[in-house]
C-alpha cells in the first residue's frame, strides 16, 4: 500500500533476503550517507522533520533523542535496538524481524553513523528464537555485502552489529533495565538521571530505539522526511504498525497512517468474530487503560486522540474484547502479570503489585470485600508515580481504567460472588 | 569455589560449549565478558537437558571470572532459566490476556488432562513438562505456546493432539 | 568545577546554603531535617529503590527521592507536604505488609530503623489481610544471624559486599515479590569485614549471632573505646549490661575507621569470658601451680626480680605485648630501668635487628591519606588480613586507579587489583634489590642480582606517579632480612621519590616504641632469648604464641630463675615457663591509651570491673614498682601516668630511618623455607579465645601446613594428610593443604596456632615428614 513504510515491500517473497531487499532500493540510503559522508546533523534534522516518535510506547521524538549524543565526546558510544517486545497485546516487532530484518539492520547502521557508535546491539527477547535467526541471517548477509564491520563501503566508518538475546523478563523492555541486561546483570531499571544519552551501556553515551522506530529510518530518509510526516497527522507523524488481537475475526499486524480512525483498523481486522458485539478495547498494550467499545469507535489512532480519551497509544497494541468478557477476570490476569514481572527493587512496585493482584484475585474468586474497590483505587494510587521505572505505573493504570468504566462489574462480583458477564466465575 | 578457581578454564565444559561461550564473549567489548553471562547460561542449560544445576552455574561464574552470586542473580531473575529438571519438550503456554480471552484455559485444561500434569510438573516418562508463561508476543495467533524454540499458534485441542504426537 | 559553587535552596521554608551538586538528603541531614530512608547510606552507592525518602520539589509533578536528587540553586523542597507525606506513608505501608512485625522477639527491637520510622509514618491498622511472605532460614556462618523474612530489600548488605568488602557474597536472587537477599547457596560469609552488614541492616534480618537473644538494646550502656588488635585503632562502642561486655559496635571516625569495624575488632570481646581467664594470682611451688593472695604473689614477683637485679641487673629482660596499654608499657619500662636493666622490647615477632635504631616504626602518614596515593608498593604484607581497614583504604586508592604492587612470599587473595611478585623469603630480598636497581638505585648486596622486565615494570609503576608510598608489613617485620628489606625499600623510595613507612603490627606497637620499650644499649627481644636471662618480666605475653621463635623463648624462660607474667590468661605455655602469674584486667576492663599506626594517641576508660581478682595492669605494675622501692610510682590514676607520658613523649612523630642493613641475605635456606605468618584470628591472646571467630572458616583453616602442588608431589604428600613439620628441635603435626598460592621451596606454617609453640623462627628452614 502506498502509505506503508515498514511493510511496503511485503508483497515480495523472501523480503528477508538481502537481494530482495536491495531490489527495492534497500541499503541505497545507507550507501549514499556513507559515501557522501552526509553530516549527521543533517540526518537528525531530517528525522526531526519526519515527526517520527518512538514506537516502543513512550513516543519520544527520535530526532531529538539522537541529538542528545555528544558525537565529539571521547570514548565509545552505543546504539541499542529494543526488540524485547513483551507488552501484552504487542506482536509487531516480531513481524519486522521475521519479514523485513534488513530494514532494521540498515536503520541501525544509519543511527550508529549518526551518533558515531561503532558497536550496536539488538536486544531480542529470548523467546523470539525464530525471529532472531532471521535477523542474525540478515546481519550475516549485510556483513558479506560489506555493510557491517570495519571500514564499511570504504567510508572509514566501522560498525559491529550483534544480537543480545533476553532471558524472559518483561521489565527488560524498559531501556535502562535492558542496558543492565546487556551488561549481563539482572534487568533492574536504573534511576534517572543520568539518562542513557550520557551514561548508558558500559557507562557510555547510548541511544536506545524501538525496532519499529529504527526499521522506519531507511524509508524515511530515502523517500523524504516530509513525505513520511504527511502520511500522519499533526504531532503523530508517519505510519504505524498496529497489532490487533482478541475477539476480532482477522487478528494481525497492520500498518496504517497515524490518525486512522479506529473503525478502519477494526474493519481491516474483520470486525468482531462470530457476530459478537464489541465491549471494550485496550488501545495501546495492557498497561493502557481500557476504553469502552462505543467510545473507541469514534477515536482516531494517534497519540493525542487516545490520550484525550484517557488512555495511551503506547505500542499500538489493540486488544478487542467482546461482550462475554469478564473485566474482573481480565484485570485479575493483568494483575498477576505485573506482580510476576516486577523486578523487585522499588518497594511500592515489589509489594504493591502483589497486593493489587491479591485483591482482584479474591474478588474474581468470590471472596471480595465491600471495601475492596476503594482499597484497589487507593493501592494503585499509592504505587503510581513512586517508582524508578514505569512498571509500577503500568500495573496501576489499568486498575484505575477498569474501575472508571466497569466498576459495576467489580461491585457485582463482590455482592453476588459471581460474574455479571457471560463467562468467568 | 576455591577449587574452581584453581581449575583451569580449559577444564570447564566441553570444547564445543567453550567455543560457543567464547563466540558470545567476542560480541562484547574487551573486559565486558559478563555480558555473555545470559548466553552462557542458555548454552549450558541447553547442554544439560534444559535446566541449570548449581555446579553448572558455578562453572559459568568461574569461566567468566565472576562471583557465583552474580550468576545466581541472573539465573533466578530471568524466567527462561530452569532450576529443576524439565521434560524433553517444555510446553510453555501463554495465558496472558489475548490468549486468555481466546480460551487458553481450554488449552491448559486439555494439556492437564492428556498429560496428567499441571504447570511446573514433568510427565513420568520425562517427555513433556508444562509451564505457564507470560505474553510471548504472538497475540495475533492466540492461543499459543512455545515448545523449544518454536511457536505454535492458533491452538485448538485437536491441533494440540497432533503437535504432541509429533514431539519426541 | 561548578560543584564547588555555593547555592541556596529552601527546605520546609528554611533557606539552606550548600554546594551545588550535593545530594539533597546530605544537605537536609546536615541541617538536622530528618527525611526517613532505608536504602540510602552515605558510604554506599545510591540505590534509590526503597522509596522512603520521597519528597516534594517545586515544579516536579511527582515526589522524588532525596537520596538521588542533586540540589540546584533555588530548589524549593518540602519534606512534609501532603504529597511528600502521602508518598512516605505509602512506602511505609508497602514495607510493612510483608514484614513479620515480630518486634517483641526480634534482636533489632529498640534499634530498628523500620520500627523507628513506622512510629512516625506507619498506621496502626493493617489493610493487608493475606498471608505474609516467609523466607526459609539460611546459615551464613558463626558471626551473622539471619532472619530474611524480616528483610525489606534495601540491598545495603549487598552493596556493602560489592563496594566495601570487595567480595560479592550476598545478592538479591529471584525477582519481584520473590526476590530474596542472601547467598542463594548456603555458605558462610567470609569477608574479614562481614560484621558491618549487621550495622547496615536497618531491620532485624541480619543481626549478631554471638549477641543473639543476649540483651535488648535499651538495657545496654554504651562506652567509647579503642579496638585492641591491629594498628588502625578503630574507634568502638563497648556495650555493657550490669558489668558485662555484651557486644562491640563501631564508633564512627572518618579519619580512622570511618563507620566500619573489622570482624576481629567486633567479635573479639568474647575472649574476655574465656574459661582460661586468670582470676586469681598463682605461684609455682615445687613445680605445682597454687592459688595465692595478691600480697604473696606480688612479694614473690618483686623479690625474685630484685634479687636477680641486685646481683646483675643485666640478667633482667622485659618483654611487653604491643597490645598492652601505653600506661602499662611505660610502667614496665620504668621498672626495668629502675632495676638497672637496659633490656626491654615489644618487637616480639621481629628477628632481624641489624639496623639497631631506636626510631619509631610507624605509617609515616595519616591512615586516611592512604586512599589518595596513586602508587603503592607493599613489602611483606598480607594487609587484608593483618590490617583489614588499612587494606580498605588501599582498596579505595586502587579503585580510583592507583597502581598497587606487592612483594610477598605468597600469592594473596586480594579484594583489589594489584600486581603481586611472589617468591620464597630470600627471593623477596633479591626481587627488592632488582627493583631498586631498575629504579636507578644501588642495592649493596653481596651477590649479583638479575633485573627482569617484571622488576622494571614495578620500578616504572612506582616512578611514574605523583604520590607513592612503600610500606613494610607484618611479614617483612618478621623476616630474617627485615633490615635489608627496609634498606632496599629506602633505596627504592629515594630513586622513585616515594615515601617509606612501616605498618605497625598491633594496637599499641607505636605507643610501645614511643615510650621507650626499645632497648638503648641493651638486648632486643631476640637477643634476650638467644642469651637467656635469669629473670623475665612478661606483660601480656604467651611465650609459645606471641614470640617469633617460641622454642627459643620457652627454652630461655624455662631455664630462668624467675619469670613474672602479668597476664589475663592462664595458658599452658605460661604454666610451663613462668614462676608467678599475676591476673591482669582484659580488654574493656581497664583504662589506658594506644597510639595507632598514624601516631594518634587515643585513650579509653574501663567499662566493666576486672574479672575475679584480676587488676588493671598499670595498678599491678605500680605496686610492683613500689615493692621494689623504685621511685616515681605514686600514680593514683592511669590519667596521671598518661599526663606524664604526654609531657615526655607527646610530640609529633618524626619520620626517621629505622637503620638499614647491607650485605648478606640470611633468609636463604638449602631445604624448605617456612613462611610463618600470624593468622588474623591468632594475632593475640584475646582474639585467640574469641569463640565465634574461632569457628569461622578463616580460623578453622589456619592451623595447617600449606605447600604448592609441586612441593607436595616432590615430597610425596597428599592434600588432607597429616604431616610433621620439623624445624630444628621442634616438631609439629599438621594437616597438609595443597595451595597453589605458596611459592616453590616453601611451606606455609603459621605462628601462634596450636602446634606451632614448639617450632622456631617464623621464617627459617624446616622439613616435612610423613606421619
Amino acid at each position: 500500500m502506498a502509505n506503508e513504510v515498514i511493510f511496503k515491500n511485503r508483497d515480495l517473497d523472501n523480503l528477508w533476503d538481502i537481494e530482495q531487499y536491495r531490489s527495492r532500493g534497500g541499503y541505497e540510503i545507507l550507501t549514499r550517507i556513507l559515501t557522501e559522508k552526509t553530516p549527521p546533523a543533517e540526518i537528525i534534522d531530517g528525522m526531526k522533520t519526519s515527526g517520527l516518535r518512538g514506537r516502543g510506547g513512550a513516543g519520544f521524538p527520535t530526532g531529538l533523542k539522537w541529538s542528545f549524543i555528544n558525537r565529539s565526546a571521547p570514548g565509545d558510544k552505543y546504539l541499542v535496538c529494543n526488540s524485547d517486545e513483551g507488552e501484552p497485546g504487542t506482536f509487531k516487532d516480531r513481524d519486522i524481524l521475521r519479514y523485513n530484518p534488513h530494514a532494521l539492520v540498515e536503520g541501525m547502521l544509519i543511527a550508529s553513523y549518526v551518533i558515531d557508535a561503532h558497536r550496536a546491539y539488538n536486544y531480542i527477547r529470548g523467546e523470539f528464537w525464530e525471529p532472531y535467526e532471521r535477523f542474525q541471517n540478515a546481519i550475516d548477509q549485510a556483513r558479506a555485502a560489506g555493510f557491517v564491520g570495519k571500514n564499511i563501503l570504504g567510508s572509514g566508518f566501522d560498525c559491529e552489529l550483534n544480537v543480545h538475546l533476553g532471558g524472559g523478563a518483561y521489565v527488560c523492555g524498559e531501556e535502562t533495565a535492558l542496558l543492565e541486561s546487556i551488561e549481563g546483570k539482572k534487568g533492574q531499571p536504573r534511576y534517572k538521571p543520568p539518562f542513557p544519552a550520557h551514561v548508558g551501556l558500559y557507562g557510555c553515551p547510548t541511544v536506545i530505539n524501538n525496532t519499529e522506530t529504527l526499521a522506519s529510518v531507511p524509508t524515511i530518509l530515502r523517500e523524504g522526511a516530509e513525505r513520511f510526516r504527511d502520511i500522519g497527522v499533526e504531532n503523530s507523524g508517519g505510519s504505524k504498525l498496529f497489532s490487533i488481537s482478541g475477539h476480532v475475526k482477522n487478528p494481525g499486524v497492520f500498518e496504517l497512517p497515524m490518525g486512522t480512525p479506529f473503525s478502519e483498523l477494526f474493519e481491516l481486522a474483520g470486525g468482531m468474530r462470530d457476530g459478537s458485539k464489541i465491549k471494550a478495547v485496550i488501545p495501546g498494550g495492557s498497561s493502557s487503560p481500557v476504553i469502552p467499545g462505543e467510545i473507541m469507535m469514534d477515536l482516531t489512532m494517534d497519540y493525542d486522540a487516545i490520550a484525550k480519551a484517557g488512555s495511551m497509544l503506547g505500542s499500538g497494541a489493540v486488544i478487542v474484547m467482546d461482550e462475554s468478557t469478564c473485566m474482573v477476570k481480565v484485570l485479575d490476569r493483568m494483575g498477576y502479570f505485573y506482580h510476576e514481572e516486577s523486578c523487585g527493587q522499588c518497594t511500592p512496585c515489589r509489594e504493591g503489585t502483589g497486593w493489587l493482584y491479591r485483591i482482584v484475585h479474591r474478588i474474581e474468586n468470590g471472596q471480595g470485600r465491600p471495601e475492596d474497590i476503594d482499597l484497589l483505587m487507593d493501592v494503585q494510587n499509592r504505587i503510581r508515580g513512586k517508582t524508578i521505572c514505569a512498571l509500577g505505573d503500568a500495573a496501576a493504570m489499568p486498575v484505575a481504567g477498569m474501575l472508571r468504566y466497569y466498576q459495576d462489574e467489580f461491585q457485582y462480583h463482590i455482592d453476588h460472588k459471581k460474574c455479571m458477564a457471560g463467562t468467568g466465575a | 569455589m576455591s577449587a574452581l578457581e584453581i581449575k583451569n578454564r580449559n577444564e570447564l565444559f566441553t570444547p564445543e560449549i567453550r567455543a560457543e561461550i567464547d563466540h558470545e564473549i567476542a560480541k562484547y567489548p574487551e573486559g565486558e565478558s559478563q555480558s555473555a553471562a545470559m548466553a552462557a547460561l542458555r548454552i549450558v542449560q541447553d547442554a544439560n537437558g534444559g535446566w541449570l544445576t548449581q555446579e553448572s552455574m558455578d562453572e559459568v561464574a568461574a569461566y567468566l571470572d565472576l562471583p557465583p552470586i552474580a550468576i545466581y542473580e541472573v539465573a533466578t531473575f530471568y524466567s527462561m532459566y530452569e532450576h529443576k529438571p524439565v521434560g524433553r519438550n517444555k510446553l510453555c503456554v501463554c495465558t496472558n490476556i489475548s490468549c486468555m480471552i481466546n480460551n487458553s484455559d481450554q488449552i491448559v485444561e486439555h494439556l492437564n488432562n492428556r498429560l496428567g500434569i499441571k504447570f511446573g510438573e514433568v510427565t513420568e516418562d520425562g517427555r513433556y513438562s508444562l509451564k505457564e508463561v507470560e505474553c510471548l508476543g504472538a497475540c495475533g495467533g492466540a492461543p499459543m505456546m512455545q515448545v523449544g524454540r518454536k511457536y505454535y499458534e492458533n491452538l485448538t485441542p485437536e491441533r494440540l493432539d497432533s503437535i504432541l504426537d509429533e514431539l519426541e | 568545577m561548578s560543584e564547588e559553587k555555593t547555592i541556596t535552596i529552601e527546605v520546609d521554608g528554611q533557606p539552606l546554603e550548600t554546594k551545588a551538586g550535593a545530594l539533597l538528603i546530605d544537605v537536609t541531614d546536615a541541617a538536622g531535617i530528618n527525611i526517613p530512608r532505608f536504602c540510602y547510606h552515605d558510604k554506599l552507592s545510591i540505590a534509590a529503590s526503597c522509596r522512603m525518602c520521597l519528597v516534594e520539589v517545586a515544579k516536579v509533578p511527582k515526589p522524588i527521592p532525596a537520596c538521588a536528587t542533586q540540589v540546584m540553586d533555588g530548589m524549593v523542597v518540602q519534606t512534609r507536604s501532603p504529597m511528600a507525606l502521602a508518598a512516605q506513608k505509602a512506602t511505609m505501608e508497602f514495607l510493612l505488609i510483608n514484614h513479620p512485625l515480630d518486634c517483641p522477639v526480634c534482636d533489632q527491637g529498640g534499634e530498628c530503623e523500620l520500627q523507628d520510622v513506622a512510629m512516625g509514618y506507619g498506621s496502626d491498622v493493617t489493610r493487608f489481610v493475606e498471608g505474609k511472605r516467609v523466607i526459609p532460614e539460611n546459615n551464613i556462618g558463626p558471626l551473622i544471624a539471619t532472619d530474611m523474612t524480616r528483610c525489606i530489600h534495601c540491598t545495603r548488605c549487598v552493596r556493602f559486599g560489592d563496594e566495601v568488602a570487595g567480595m560479592r557474597e550476598m545478592g538479591a536472587t529471584g525477582r519481584g515479590e520473590h526476590m530474596t537477599i542472601g547467598t542463594f547457596v548456603a555458605h558462610n560469609i567470609n569477608s574479614e569485614l562481614s560484621g558491618n552488614v549487621i550495622d547496615l541492616c536497618p531491620v532485624g534480618a541480619l543481626t549478631s549471632k554471638p549477641f543473639q537473644y543476649r540483651a535488648r538494646a535499651w538495657e545496654l550502656t554504651r562506652h567509647t573505646g579503642v579496638a585492641p588488635h591491629d594498628s588502625v585503632g578503630s574507634n568502638i562502642q563497648i556495650h555493657t549490661r550490669r558489668g558485662e561486655v555484651m557486644r562491640v559496635h563501631p564508633h564512627s571516625n572518618d579519619a580512622i575507621n570511618e563507620v566500619w569495624l573489622s570482624d576481629r575488632d567486633r567479635f573479639s570481646y568474647e575472649g574476655i569470658k574465656s574459661e582460661e581467664r586468670l582470676t586469681q594470682p598463682l605461684i609455682k611451688k615445687d613445680g605445682e601451680w597454687v592459688e595465692t593472695s595478691w600480697e604473696e604473689a606480688l612479694e614473690t614477683a618483686a623479690s625474685g626480680l630484685r634479687e636477680i637485679a641486685s646481683a646483675d641487673a643485666d640478667q633482667i629482660g622485659t618483654l611487653v605485648s604491643p597490645t598492652a596499654t601505653l600506661e602499662e608499657i611505660a610502667l614496665a619500662q620504668k621498672i626495668t630501668e629502675g632495676l638497672g636493666s637496659p633490656n626491654i622490647d615489644y618487637r616480639l615477632r621481629q628477628e632481624d635487628f641489624r639496623g639497631n635504631s631506636r626510631a619509631v616504626p610507624w605509617l609515616g602518614q595519616s591512615i586516611a591519606s592512604l586512599e589518595d596515593v596513586d602508587s603503592a608498593l607493599l613489602i611483606g604484607s598480607n594487609i587484608r588480613k593483618d590490617q583489614p581497614l588499612l587494606a580498605h583504604r588501599v582498596r579505595k586508592a586502587a579503585l580510583k586507579g592507583a597502581k598497587i604492587q606487592l612483594v610477598n612470599p605468597l600469592q594473596l587473595d586480594l579484594h583489589f587489583d594489584a600486581a603481586q611478585m611472589v617468591s620464597d623469603p630470600a627471593g623477596m630480598v633479591r626481587n627488592l634489590a632488582a627493583i631498586a636497581e631498575a629504579a636507578g638505585g644501588s642495592h649493596h648486596l653481596t651477590e649479583q642480582i638479575e633485573v627482569t622486565d617484571e622488576h622494571k615494570a614495578v620500578a616504572e609503576g612506582l616512578k611514574c606517579s605523583k604520590s607513592t608510598v612503600i610500606l613494610l608489613g607484618n611479614i617483612a617485620q618478621s623476616h630474617p632480612d627485615f633490615t635489608i628489606l627496609y634498606g632496599l625499600a629506602s633505596v627504592i623510595a629515594k630513586a622513585a621519590d616515594a615515601f617509606v613507612g612501616v605498618i605497625p603490627m598491633a594496637a599499641n606497637s607505636v605507643g610501645a616504641a614511643v615510650v621507650g620499650a626499645i632497648p638503648n644499649k641493651g638486648l632486643n627481644a631476640h637477643a634476650m632469648l638467644e642469651n637467656p636471662r635469669k629473670g623475665y618480666l612478661l606483660l601480656g605475653i604467651e611465650p609459645g604464641l606471641d614470640i617469633n621463635n617460641p622454642a627459643l623463648a620457652r627454652a630461655a624462660m624455662s631455664g630462668a630463675e624467675t619469670v613474672v607474667a602479668i597476664t589475663a590468661y592462664r595458658s599452658p605455655c605460661l604454666e610451663e615457663t613462668a614462676s608467678v602469674m599475676l591476673p591482669m584486667a582484659a580488654f574493656g576492663e581497664t583504662s589506658g591509651s594506644f597510639v595507632n599506626a598514624e601516631g594518634r594517641w587515643q585513650s579509653f576508660s574501663g567499662t566493666t570491673g576486672p574479672a575475679g581478682e584480676s587488676r588493671p595492669g598499670w595498678k599491678i605494675l605500680r605496686v610492683l614498682g613500689n615493692l621494689m622501692d623504685i621511685s616515681g610510682f605514686d600514680y593514683s590514676s592511669s590519667e596521671e601516668i598518661l599526663d606524664e607520658l604526654r609531657g615526655a613523649h607527646g610530640g609529633e612523630l618524626q619520620v626517621a630511618s629505622l637503620g638499614a642493613a647491607k650485605g648478606k641475605i640470611r633468609s636463604a635456606v638449602t631445604g624448605l623455607a617456612r613462611i610463618g605468618e600470624t593468622p588474623i584470628y591468632a594475632a593475640d591472646a584475646l582474639v585467640r579465645r574469641a569463640a565465634s571467630l574461632q569457628e569461622t572458616e578463616e580460623a578453622r583453616d589456619a592451623a595447617v601446613a600449606r605447600v604448592n602442588p609441586s612441593v607436595a608431589a616432590d615430597a610425596g604428600l597428599l592434600d588432607g594428610e597429616k604431616v610433621a613439620v620439623v624445624q630444628g628441635e621442634g616438631r609439629a603435626e599438621m594437616v597438609l593443604k595443597v595451595d597453589a598460592n605458596i611459592p616453590d621451596g616453601c611451606v606455609w606454617v603459621p605462628a601462634a596456632v596450636p602446634g606451632s609453640e614448639s617450632l622456631g623462627d617464623q621464617f627459617g628452614e624446616l622439613s616435612l615428614e610423613k606421619v
